[in-house]
């Protein structure tokens, strides 16, 4: 099975990187801060003012590495890739089922069958371990009209109809997700999405992961020579990473959400670590970044059982595993994509 | 998998502190330095395989000499450090 590879964060300003030998060295202020073997990555994420020499981009791009650029708040801007490679007849079988309004269907279904039992499952689990700090009876409610979502997933339904009972999920997910909280509740209060500027603390953290969470997606996805643009569930639009947003849709819950919630509940963020700006927009401090990165980090070496394959794999390589299921869909070897279920 | 490289190069001439240098740079490439002439490499066996042929090719066996511990996968548990330098784990959360 495919190595679990690291990921490099680079959140201090002005840091150069360059290439050394078939190492990545990390430069700060004149001083050689870090030298890694390029073997042991996978990517490179960089926030804010970090630059990258050239030579360093191209050996990226040879060894498979993904590097993307990052606003120091963790805002997606660019991403630099290599020449294209991978399976050109797996790519455009891909675009053929995107252009095929059933398949696309059948694909989109299976995905959200993912994020819905995901989401449920995340729920439940609260309200088990946490009967009696939080509201179970809530939860238990809301896990119950996803039970109802997800049942509705006929298959045969267009794409249209499919969107509709996501956006239904969503929002029973959503409305109890407050309750999810046990930790610093009057600080955290979570009441609703916000993004682009994310509004409070928890929006803010969620964001975050979720910028992270894609930039993995996405080189799972490429790794495993599909096109991370032409997505199912998320149609085709320039600059938007569709089949990356698709796929990250089941790791969501799993991956991000929980993730956030155990940093407020057992108090390894804290409210002090964010600043609110003049526009309500909410922003995490140097400190706090660096933390949600290592606790991200080391969320991803956790084992656990893959629910199709059977086999033990860091949750870091979930996405790679699934990436490699839905090749597998598209090549005809699987007669359906199947989702990543989390217990 | 885990390897530990240690080596020990004749300096004597130039050519022997040219070895020395090729010898450190191979290992630099697959590894991390952890003292002046010991290097931790996480390689796979592909890679193990281009990095001792490398290294093979860069000594003389008449004068030098190389060591090999293999660590398996596992080496979390078969590494103390004690006192300065301590080693940066490379497959634990890279984030500077």
């Amino acid at each position: 099975m495919k190595h679990y590879l690291n990921t490099l964060y680079v959140t201090t300003q002005g840091a150069y990187l360059a290439k050394d030998g078939e190492c990545v060295l990390v430069r700060v202020e004149g001083e050689d801060r870090l030298r890694l073997p390029i073997h042991g990555l996978g990517g490179i994420v960089c926030f804010g003012q970090v630059s990258c020499s050239p030579f360093l981009l191209g050996h990226c791009a040879e060894n498979g590495v993904g590097v993307s650029f990052l606003t120091e708040r963790g805002r997606f801007l660019a991403r630099v890739q290599g020449p294209v490679s991978g399976n050109v007849l797996l790519r455009r079988e891909q675009y053929r089922r995107a252009d095929d309004p059933a398949a696309s269907a059948a694909a989109a279904r299976c995905l959200l069958t993912g994020k819905i039992a995901n989401c449920r499952a995340v729920l439940l689990r609260t309200a088990r371990d946490h009967e009696d700090k939080v509201n179970a009876g809530a939860l238990r409610g809301a896990a119950e009209r996803l039970t109802d979502c997800g049942r509705r997933l006929d298959p045969g339904l267009p794409l249209d109809v499919l969107r509709g009972i996501e956006g239904e999920a969503g929002n029973a997910y959503f409305e109890v997700f407050d309750h999810l909280l046990t930790n610093q509740k009057e600080e955290f209060r979570f009441s609703g999405r916000s993004r682009r500027p994310p509004l409070d603390r928890i929006n803010c953290l969620l964001s975050f992961f979720y910028v992270l969470l894609a930039h993995d997606v996405r080189s799972a996805l490429e790794s495993v020579g599909l096109d991370p643009a032409v997505g199912f569930l998320h149609r085709d639009r320039p600059g938007r990473p569709g089949l990356a947003l698709d796929l990250m849709e089941e790791f969501r819950p799993v991956l991000a959400d929980r993730l956030a919630l155990s940093l407020v509940n057992l108090g390894q963020v804290q409210a002090r670590g964010f600043r609110v700006e003049e526009n309500g927009a909410v922003r995490m401090d140097d400190d706090t970044r660096k933390a949600v990165l290592v606790a991200y980090q080391k969320r991803k070496q956790e084992e656990m059982r893959h629910p199709f394959l059977d086999e033990k794999a860091p949750l870091g390589l979930m996405p790679y595993l699934q990436a490699l299921l839905f090749a597998r869909w598209l090549r005809g070897d699987l007669d359906g994509y199947p989702p990543f279920l989390w217990r | 998998m885990f390897v530990l490289v240690s080596y020990d190069v004749k300096t004597e001439d130039g050519d022997g502190r040219r070895r020395l240098r090729r010898i450190a740079k191979a290992c630099r490439d697959y590894g991390q330095r952890v003292q002046y002439s010991v290097f931790e490499c996480i390689v796979d066996p592909a890679q193990w395989t281009k990095l001792r042929a490398r290294l093979l090719r860069e000594m003389n066996s008449e004068e030098d000499s190389l060591r090999f511990y293999f660590l398996g996968s596992n080496w979390q548990r078969r590494v103390e450090h004690v006192g300065a330098k301590p080693a940066l784990d490379l497959e634990g959360p890279l984030v500077i």
